[in-house]
């Protein structure tokens, strides 16, 4: 019972954590993409658009409730819900520091392998439950995509497992904090890893170039077309979500976690994420989309056999060199 | 699966409509609906007296409202027999020139979001475009007043004249879009991503687009070498060389490649219209008295101009009043648009907003 | 077990922190007198829906299943194996190489019939 309030303290702590870094990653994307864009961006409510991003969930929070008449009540209101708890749920055994991390258990890479997959099932009930043609369209593409990518993303994450001896994340940190980050040594395995790692992370994810479900120019909204007010929020806050764990868990498995001179560690984990949310957005804001069956063939012809023979070269690394 | 495509789409460019019967992902047949934006303007035309129609017309291509009013005047200048002093053809093709790039600066901007989407690399390369689209509607703020509905052109010339030091700015403006051109070559036509989601994508024939009436640059990417500008010289194109750039797959990707070669080609023609405008009067002078009353001799007349779209046609049929009797305009997305049912079979729900993106099609003319 | 303790606290209070957030919608949104049959209309845009979205759906998504399937497979018996590649050594890395190298033909076979194409 112990273990149940410290796990819910912790939990309870990083999840308003992460919630609340939302609006700051909301804030940099928007100040980012308007840089890129040769635009001011958000500065209207204050001069620097630090609040409007809470003006926008107060604006979600007040919008009316529209439920199509035709739609599958249950699945169509719950689905939000789902997604966004199963995008929180991912950082339940990211280790932020040495000793703050939600529940540190001992096949750590596979519930986290595990969690991801699960976030297809709210999308798919999104699509599904909103009777809509645009949404169906968009939950095929992502099952499609997700559960290809999931094949790549399970490899990728292989690699630091093999190379570090454990499925614990935390134990996975700390190997990396006694020899070397696993993406400088040995980085000819850490380095694709780690990119593989991120291409199968942002296909999971939806994110631009891989955001194939929504595609807002071809299927309007995809899953969210119908939602409204705080539905549409829900999905919409699931999406950084994952952006902003999927790069915690990078951070962890290959870039050291919180390992880092001078500073606290967890202060070295939010750097770290925060870079690659960083990175990730660059990319969204600077690429266009692939189309679904270019995506496909991505992940079956490319991805998936670069998967395998990182696979086995750790293991050879491992067994003969290591 | 039958699923109604358009008319409230982010990515129809307006209100067209194509019912896509869908197999999975796979288009199986398309049927193209327009109309959405009627405005009744050709009836709109034979109630209004002559002078008063270019206002009106501004509004049928509103990404190149300058051919518009263009291609409109040169009818009546036609039926009338007017002699349009060198200094005004000039003007005109000058202004036809920079809204050719303004229009294509769009096209290319679009496309990009319709491929990239409106949160993600598209918008960029999308709000870049508009950056320089801006500096041309500054140009033309400066000549006319308006930044959109120009309503400069007029029977027998022009009527607003160039102001001092005008051509300087034209020429600073181009500088400044032709250095940043490889910008967007970099982030579209030399992009990965793009090449995949455009080559081989929408391919359309050139006998096909030949037989549908399609013209302008979706033509010139089929491979066929036909342009007005070169082939029917009108205004200043006669004293001028018109490179015409072609390309022959018939692509997505080809017609983007069109659209930027014939910018740059654009960016030169400017510039040589700037440098050579001849001195003298904008406007012929005729007629003078009750412009509103113009009245135009019984006949009928075809004039056709290359718009950034394409031959933008109008057809005159006048009964000697200070009305026509009917006007018909030949709207070059119209034919463009009558692509899709042979090209949309057997791409994807991806592909056939690419394609459309492509055909650059307006609806305010398609309509009208 | 501790740690599985921690985790389910952890889950309930995702599912508790998204489901406050819809609470709190519920009593802050602007609620409409009127019924509006129009807006409760599903959307494809603008015009009327030409019947259910609840269709059958092409079978190439059912391939991609499939192909999941089986790699998934892979991965779940290459998960065990990954946390003690040290100790198992030689031997063991002969054992899963071999798996391995047949799933790959498998996955050659699957490619020369061009069935990893979408199209």
């Amino acid at each position: 019972m112990n273990e149940f309030l410290q796990g819910g303290l912790y939990g309870g702590g990083i999840i308003v954590a992460i919630m609340t870094s939302l609006l700051f990653v909301l804030w940099t994307e928007r100040k980012m993409a308007a840089r890129m864009q040769s635009r001011i961006g958000p500065n209207i409510i204050d001069p620097l658009g630090f609040l409007q991003a809470p003006a926008d969930v107060l604006k979600l929070l007040q919008k009316e409730d529209i439920v199509p008449e035709k739609a599958d009540r249950a699945l169509f209101n719950y689905a939000p819900v789902l997604g966004a708890a199963v995008a929180i749920a991912v950082a339940a055994v990211v280790p932020f520091s040495a000793t703050i991390v939600g529940a540190d258990l001992d096949v750590g890479v596979l519930y986290l392998l595990a969690a991801g997959a699960v976030g297809v099932l709210p999308v798919f009930a999104a699509g599904w439950g909103s009777n809509n043609k645009f949404a169906l369209l968009g939950a095929m593409r992502a099952i499609a995509q997700s559960v290809s990518y999931e094949v790549p993303l399970v490899l990728a994450a292989l690699v630091p497992v093999i190379l570090t001896g454990s499925m614990k994340v935390s134990e996975i940190v700390t190997f990396q904090q006694n020899h070397h980050w696993l993406i400088v040594w040995p980085f000819f395995l850490g380095v694709p890893a780690f990119v593989l790692f991120m291409l199968a992370m942002l296909a999971e994810s939806n994110r631009i170039p891989f955001d194939i479900p929504e595609a807002e120019s071809e299927l309007v909204a995809g899953i969210t077309t119908e939602y409204t007010g705080m539905k549409f929020g829900l999905f919409y806050m699931a999406e950084y979500l994952h952006t902003v764990i999927a790069s915690a868990v990078a951070a962890s498995l290959f870039l050291g976690g919180y390992d880092g001179p001078f500073a606290p560690g967890v202060w070295w984990m939010v750097a770290k994420t925060f870079g690659m949310v960083v990175a990730i957005y660059y990319l969204r804001w600077s690429l266009m989309r692939f189309r679904s069956d270019q995506l496909m063939a991505l992940c079956w012809r490319w991805l998936v056999p670069t998967g395998v023979v990182l696979v086995v070269a750790s293991a050879l690394f491992v067994v003969f060199a290591g | 699966m039958l699923l109604h495509f358009g008319p409230q789409h982010p990515s129809t460019h307006g209100v067209f409509r194509m019912d896509l019967y869908l197999d999975g992902e796979i288009i199986v047949k398309a049927v193209p609906y327009c109309g959405y934006l009627h405005r009744a303007v050709e009836k709109l035309c034979e109630k209004l007296a002559y002078v008063q129609l270019t206002p009106i017309v501004d509004k049928n291509d509103y990404v190149s409202p300058m051919t518009n009013e263009q291609a409109l005047v040169m009818a009546f200048e036609a039926m009338l027999k007017l002699e349009v002093p060198r200094r005004a053809r000039w003007m005109r093709s000058l202004f036809a020139e920079l809204q050719r790039i303004a229009s294509h600066l769009l096209a290319i901007g679009t496309f990009s979001l319709d491929l990239g989407g409106a949160l993600g690399g598209g918008s960029t390369v999308f709000i870049h475009c508009f950056r320089e689209r801006e500096l041309i509607l500054d140009l033309f703020e400066d000549v006319t007043g308006a930044r959109f509905h120009y309503n400069t052109h007029t029977i027998g010339g022009n009527r607003h004249d160039l102001p001092a030091g005008w051509g300087a700015k034209v020429k600073a403006a181009l500088d400044v879009i032709e250095a940043r051109l490889p910008e967007y070559g970099a982030m579209t036509l030399e992009n990965r991503i793009f090449q995949q989601r455009t080559k081989n994508v929408g391919v359309l024939d050139g006998e096909l687009a030949l037989e549908l009436g399609i013209t302008g640059p979706n033509l010139r990417a089929s491979g066929v070498d036909h342009d007005l500008r070169r082939d029917a010289p009108y205004s200043a194109y006669d004293e001028v060389k018109v490179k015409v750039a072609v390309a022959k797959a018939g692509d997505c990707y080809a017609r983007s490649e069109v659209r930027v070669a014939e910018v740059k080609e654009s960016i030169r023609l400017c510039r040589l219209f700037v440098d050579g405008m001849p001195e003298g009067p904008i406007n012929s002078g005729k007629p003078t008295k009750l412009p509103v009353q113009t009245k135009i001799p019984v006949g009928q007349t075809y004039v056709g101009i290359e718009t950034p779209r394409g031959e933008l046609g109008t057809w005159l049929i006048a009964d000697g009043t200070q009305n026509p009797y009917r006007l018909k305009i030949r709207p070059p997305s119209l034919h463009s648009l009558s692509a899709l049912p042979y090209i949309l079979p057997g791409q994807t729900v991806s592909d056939a907003v690419a394609i459309l993106g492509s055909l650059d099609p307006i609806m305010g003319e398609v309509d009208r | 077990m501790t740690a599985g303790l921690a985790l389910l606290a952890f889950l309930l209070i995702a599912v508790a922190v998204s489901g406050t957030l819809l609470v709190v919608a519920k009593l802050l949104r602007v609620v409409s007198t009127k019924h509006e049959p129009l807006k409760e209309q599903t959307y494809e845009c603008g015009e009327v829906p030409s019947g259910l979205a609840w269709v059958r759906f092409h079978a190439r998504y059912y391939v991609v299943a499939l192909f999941f399937v089986l790699f998934d497979i892979e991965t779940a018996f290459l998960l065990p194996w990954a946390t003690i590649v040290k100790e198992a050594g030689a031997t063991g890395l002969v054992a899963v190489g071999s798996f391995v190298v047949v799933l790959m033909l498998g996955w050659v076979w699957a490619s020369r019939k061009g069935a990893l194409q979408w199209q």
